[in-house]
């Protein structure tokens, strides 16, 4: 079976840097995979290139969303990539703050409704059915998530824990097939950190959506990922299991610089 | 100093704060979303006033009766505004969307000068007659001393906008699509939002009612010229950035507090220093506050 996603030499330069170097990367239908690497790898860099905030330099990125071919997705706007199933959260909250923690979910909707501006002025019968699906269909998502108690709270009076969550709970309106998480456990507490770990297996198995994230806490890493890729000035230096990944010495030596010799 | 006269004064403050209001809508929309400052929504404005101008009269030859003439000519007025901001918007800011905020400033005020004389060219630099679109309405003969048929239709017209503008805002999927992309560009564009779309569609709601401002004013004082954009412009971006700009409700607040001061101390003191009183007001206002009536100030981060 095709990978759903597949990132095939990708390099991205901003002026003389180098930010990503002919990286090879791809997630299969159902896998957690994390992306690790110190800081200032290139792992956001990356992110942002295959969803679409930057245009890549180089190289391809391949998705294959279920029932549908393979399709070349360099340069397409963000919004066309989030039409196409991937979603993604942010290190630092992007939440809408001023907005509700429903009307945030439903934004998230939005590219799954087809009302346009005339629809939204004239409120036809159809288009009023789509708002109301829309407004069950995110508050769903939110019991899923458990934020329903939040549900008319501003998005930026929530405690931090639920905000991260809710980032996801908005990502996940957008019906993705694979979600791309940056750093979803930083800042978190133990106990926030395992129950984000229960949450991010469940979005596997239940809502058969394949995962992608970028994470530092490596005991949330090797638990939850099917396979890692670690990088390093913007290259790919290993990638593997869990298990393997712990125990290279290459990793090792990118974590804890030059002089440590195991 | 009577109470009538305080009351002439309140409505016709009244009735330009509701123009100013349907010009400044646009301003603060516009900023709230791509935080420019887009000086040729005065001219759209004119150029609404011009259109239904000349639909009016070629409409009145045919001999139509008055209030179809008027929906007609506003209604054409909107289209060919929401098609001049549709089309400012795309050949003049989109292309420098990631360029300094100052570029596109000064693409807006060449934008603007374009316009003008655009108009200029093509029609006149004279006055020109503008025809009472806007009947007398028989019902509200007996109240005509007080407050005009045509001040009536403003008011009422404006307040109409406003709430069907606070619907599409607050309860339709494009109006949380706008307050998304007004808070936060590329996370709007990640969860599957057309930000450019939004931006045009704010562009297109913005002329609609500088449009509707235009013809209603324009039938109000029965001239029109090419140059009518800018003063107004003016005003509304001052009433604009009065109640805070980027704020809807700070827009119409501002509009109406300025149309007010203007009334009262032309009323009450003298009618040459109108221009002077609305601006010493709006300094005295941004003295204390500065973010405007309804703005918050915003500690930036360093």
């Amino acid at each position: 079976m095709e990978p759903i996603l597949a990132v095939k030499n990708l390099s991205m330069n901003f002026g003389g840097l180098r930010a990503l170097d002919r990286l090879d990367l791809d997630v299969n239908q159902g896998e957690i995979v994390a992306l690790i690497g110190p800081n200032g790898a290139g792992k956001t860099t990356f992110f942002n290139c295959i969803t679409g905030i930057y245009t890549p330099t180089e190289g391809d990125i391949l998705i294959t969303p279920p029932r549908n071919s393979v399709q070349r997705i360099n340069g397409l706007k963000p919004n066309t990539i989030t039409e196409l199933g991937m979603a993604r959260t942010f290190q630092n909250i992007r939440l809408f703050p001023k907005m509700t923690v429903l009307e945030n979910v439903m934004i998230g909707r939005h590219c799954r409704l087809s009302a346009g501006i005339l629809g939204a002025v004239f409120q036809g019968k159809k288009v009023r059915k789509e708002e109301e699906r829309a407004v069950t269909d995110s508050y769903a998502v939110l019991e899923k998530i458990g934020l329903a108690q939040f549900v008319n709270d501003l998005a930026m009076n929530l405690p931090y824990g639920a905000q991260r969550r809710l980032e996801i709970a908005r990502a996940l309106a957008t019906e993705p097939f694979l979600l791309l998480l940056d750093e979803p456990a930083a800042g978190m507490n133990p106990q926030e950190t395992q129950e984000l770990n229960e949450l991010i297996v469940r979005i596997r198995d239940t809502e058969k959506i394949s995962i992608l994230l970028i994470e530092h806490d490596m005991k949330l890493v090797m638990s939850l990922s099917d396979r890692i890729f670690v990088m390093d000035y913007g290259k790919k230096i290993a990638q593997g299991a869990p298990r393997e990944i712990k125990s290279n010495p290459v990793v090792i030596k990118a974590y804890l610089g030059e002089e440590f010799h195991a | 100093m009577s109470w009538d006269y305080f009351i002439e004064l309140f409505l016709g403050g009244l009735t330009r704060g509701s123009i100013y209001a349907l010009i400044a809508l646009g301003y603060t929309m516009v900023y709230g979303i791509i935080e420019l400052i887009n000086f040729a929504h005065g001219e759209i404005y004119m150029i609404g006033a011009f259109t239904a101008l000349i639909i009016a009269s070629v409409l009145s030859l045919f001999g139509m009766h008055q209030l179809v003439v008027l929906v007609l000519a506003v209604v054409l007025a909107v289209v060919y505004a929401c098609a001049y901001g549709f089309t400012v918007e795309k050949i003049a800011y989109k292309p420098l969307r990631k360029a300094p905020r100052l570029s596109v400033l000064i693409s807006a005020i060449g934008m603007s000068l374009f316009l003008q004389n655009y108009v200029l060219l093509a029609q006149t630099s004279d006055f020109l007659p503008f025809p009472k679109l806007i009947p007398d309405f028989e019902f509200w003969e007996p109240y005509s001393h007080i407050i005009s048929s045509q001040e009536l239709t403003i008011i009422a017209t404006t307040v109409v906008v406003m709430i069907l503008l606070t619907f599409l805002i607050k309860f339709t999927t494009i109006g949380k699509a706008m307050r998304a992309t007004a808070q936060d560009k590329i996370m709007a564009a990640l969860v599957g939002i057309d930000v450019n779309h939004i931006i045009s569609i704010t562009f297109i709601v913005g002329s609609a009612t500088a449009a509707i401002g235009g013809v209603l004013i324009a039938s109000h004082i029965g001239q029109i010229n090419f140059f009518i954009g800018f003063i107004a412009g003016i005003k509304a971006f001052v009433a604009a950035v009065l109640g805070g700009i980027g704020s809807i409700p700070g827009a119409v607040l501002g509009s109406l507090v300025l149309g007010w001061t203007e009334s009262f101390f032309t009323g009450y003191i003298s009618s040459d220093y109108e221009d002077v009183f609305a601006f010493l007001f709006l300094v005295f206002i941004l003295i204390f506050r500065p973010a405007g009536i309804l703005g918050r100030s915003q500690t930036q981060k360093v």
